[in-house]
């Protein structure tokens, strides 16, 4: 079995992740995918690079923390989460989360749980290379209070 | 020894990624904020944001959490993954 978590530099593609996680599982009927891109604008900037920074060690720790949680939460099969770091271009893929189920409503809602607890507990940070210099992102709490609805 | 380790913003505020302190007189996250604000305005300023966060050993913890020696504390802004 390969790791359910991936904190990378290199690219990925969607079809390789779909196919393991598919890979000799009969039972699951559900395949939900997401994946999050590097968008060209933010906030009314014009975006060209985002250079991404983790935490090495608590990143994974982290992430293993909230796939355990929606394992416990849901009746989810296979679980692969991947984050890019480093310097990532507009349209670059940055974040994969990919969930499988007997049905389609469990994966819906795991995969998305992960991916809202994803965006305030790992500790990944987003600095911004636009027209205007260089900045680090503020966290918005809109994420924070999407995060919440699920407790 | 404890290690600090700083990450993002912060890192770059300090122009600091990592140090080292003893670990007597300090028993929790609070006393290593205190210790370190002394150093100057900008550290005091830094480690004195509302928003700083802070986690032992890998693990997201308050301020009060307490620490000891050998343990890794990170300082760091809100997470903006994804």
């Amino acid at each position: 079995m390969t790791s359910e978590i991936s904190i990378q530099h290199q690219d990925f593609a969607l079809a390789d992740e779909v196919a393991l996680l598919e890979q000799d599982n009969a039972t699951d009927g559900a395949v939900v995918t997401f994946t999050g891109r590097v968008r060209n604008n933010n906030n009314d900037t014009e975006v060209s690079t985002l250079t991404l920074e983790h935490y090495p060690g608590m990143t994974e720790k982290s992430l293993a923390k909230i796939i355990a949680t929606a394992k416990e939460r849901w009746d989810i099969g296979r679980v692969k989460v991947i984050h890019r770091i480093g310097a990532l271009k507009v349209g670059e893929q940055i974040v994969f989360v990919g969930v499988t189920s007997k049905h389609r409503k469990d994966a819906f809602a795991a995969n998305e749980f992960i991916m809202d607890y994803l965006k305030v507990q790992a500790p990944f940070w987003k600095k911004e290379q636009s027209d205007k210099g260089e900045q680090w992102l503020d966290a918005k709490h809109s994420d924070e209070a999407k995060a919440q609805q699920w407790s | 020894m404890i290690n600090v380790v700083f990450f993002a913003a912060l890192r770059e505020q300090l122009d600091c990624d990592s140090l080292t302190l003893e670990s007597h007189e300090l028993s929790t996250v609070a006393d290593i904020i205190k210790q370190l604000s002394a150093r100057s305005e900008q550290w005091q300023q830094t480690l004195n944001n509302a928003s700083l966060l802070s986690a032992v050993n890998h693990d997201m913890v308050d301020k009060s959490h307490p620490v000891k020696a050998g343990d890794e504390v990170a300082f760091f802004p809100p997470v903006t993954g994804g």
